[in-house]
């Protein structure tokens, strides 16, 4: 976790001759890591599988946060998943995206009113594509990551800058949610 | 011997160029397997690219300094590789052992990175990594050791071209259950899919590239088509007679990549304790009954 805390800026002015270059292997190949907590993964097979194929697109599935370069947040996440879900963020490198997927990301959806289910995800990281709906059927889907790519190329698609700079605001907001965002086992003491 | 290193280092260039290039073939061939679009055919070239373009951490310079060790042995291990009669860096050094003694250097390295980043996957992944090599290695080479005592020779190119003689058949027709042999356990070497043990991304998350990310992972993927390059056309060398010219080559590289994808597509994937028996019962017995048919008995066609 230490290694992706942000504080030098000068690895940015190296990157920027080759950012252009970059943007486009980065666009045309996104390898997603899928959270798959909520109901709306349901909808991942049929956008990976023959019916609408997802590789024409450069997508694939991966299977360790390292490897990825998008996060799909498929639907409500609980406390107990949230703090999994931050680790896993901080883990992969960087550029990274998030998509959040249905109405439970943005608003907490049906669940807006439990007591164990956070409401709108961008307060503890940075969202770059919703995909609305409960739950968004699988065209809105794919428009979802078309529409990732299109940010890309604009580059809008700045969450991971987001959460270098607002770095203190997200762990306030994280801190506040869980009490503390330190794990206590075996590995992380 | 400037020459000779220009022209080793274009093979190793020129390899993963076209294996890098087929990849991506055969991945458009397998999406027309299951009705699908598939990617477009340079979009390994792509990820390759996007990966060297990525940020990523580091877990201590053993990590680092293996991933540079596995692709600066495999690159060695390519420029003794010959693609030709004629396109050959090092005449009289493309012995067979040579290149199985070589290629030992970038698993190494690999085997050394993976276990440096401390994660338990990786040590796991390595370990049947090593496994499936135990089990693949003894069938393959009782083929390989007949085929050597068969044209005289362990020289590589010295035996495409004792198969391109007149009155000699290649390999694959002469050696029967010895080809049958050799196809099991090239699907071993390259992790298609029965074999795939090692590499399991949904048992124990890929396994040896558990921690990689970025820069390090893009390198391991220049390596693991590098050694592709040199696993195939060691096995076009040995069986299927060798290439007269570049396109023989290619055409033959071609067929044997896009058939063992196809084979390796309708398969699961074995346990690693089915891997090991699998390989020591069948193969193992065909091999050796092949290498006594054709040594002691001389029934060779």
């Amino acid at each position: 976790m230490n290694s992706t805390r942000f504080t030098e800026r000068n690895k940015e002015e190296i990157d920027r001759k080759w950012w252009e270059i970059g943007d486009y292997f980065r666009r045309n190949s996104l390898w997603m890591l899928m959270y798959c907590t909520g109901c709306c993964a349901i909808e991942l097979p049929p956008a990976m599988t023959s019916v609408y194929d997802m590789e024409r697109l450069g997508m694939g599935p991966m299977a360790t946060p390292r490897q990825a370069d998008v996060l799909l947040v498929t639907g409500y996440l609980s406390l107990k998943t949230l703090r999994r879900l931050i680790y896993t963020y901080e883990q992969m490198s960087e550029p990274k995206y998030v998509v959040g997927f249905g109405s439970c990301t943005i608003n907490g959806g049906i669940y807006h009113d439990s007591h164990a289910v956070i409401n709108r995800l961008d307060q503890y990281i940075p969202v770059d594509v919703y995909v609305a709906g409960c739950m968004p059927n699988t065209e809105s889907v794919m428009n979802g990551f078309v529409d990732l790519m299109d940010l890309m190329k604009s580059k809008k698609a700045d969450g991971w800058k987001r959460y270098h700079t607002n770095y203190e605001w997200y762990r306030e907001n994280q801190i506040a949610a869980l009490g503390e965002v330190k794990v206590h086992d075996e590995f992380h003491e | 011997m400037i020459i000779s290193l220009l022209i080793g280092l274009g093979v190793a260039l020129g390899g993963f160029t076209f294996q890098t290039a087929l990849g991506g073939v055969n991945r458009k061939i397998v999406a027309r397997l299951q009705k699908r679009v598939g990617p477009r055919w340079y979009q390994e070239f792509i990820d390759i690219f996007k990966l060297l373009s990525k940020r990523s951490v580091s877990h201590g310079w053993i990590f680092d300094f293996g991933v540079i060790m596995a692709l600066g042995g495999i690159i060695g291990t390519a420029m003794f590789m010959p693609v030709t009669s004629n396109i050959l860096a090092f005449p009289s050094f493309d012995n067979f052992f040579i290149f199985v003694y070589l290629l030992a250097v970038g698993m190494l390295g690999m085997a050394m990175s993976a276990s440096g980043s401390g994660n338990p996957l990786a040590s796991i992944g390595v370990m049947r990594a090593l496994t499936t090599m135990v089990a693949y290695e003894i069938p393959f080479m009782i083929v390989v050791l007949t085929i050597i005592k068969l044209a005289g020779t362990s020289s590589v190119s010295g035996i495409a071209e004792f198969q391109q003689m007149a009155g000699n058949n290649w390999f694959m027709i002469a050696l029967p259950l010895g080809f049958v042999v050799a196809v099991l356990s090239l699907m071993g070497m390259l992790g298609k899919k029965p074999f795939e043990t090692y590499i399991a991304p949904a048992e124990i998350a890929s396994g040896p590239m558990v921690e990689y990310g970025g820069k390090q992972l893009g390198m391991l993927f220049i390596m693991h088509e590098i050694t592709v390059f040199i696993e195939v056309s060691l096995f076009v060398h040995l069986f299927l007679g060798g290439a007269e010219n570049i396109w023989m080559f290619a055409i033959k590289y071609f067929l044997v990549y896009a058939g063992l994808n196809l084979v390796s597509n309708v398969n699961g994937r074995f346990k690693i304790d089915q891997v090991v028996v699998f390989f020591y019962k069948w193969p193992l017995a065909m091999a050796v009954v092949q290498a006594i048919i054709a040594i002691y008995l001389g029934w060779v066609i």
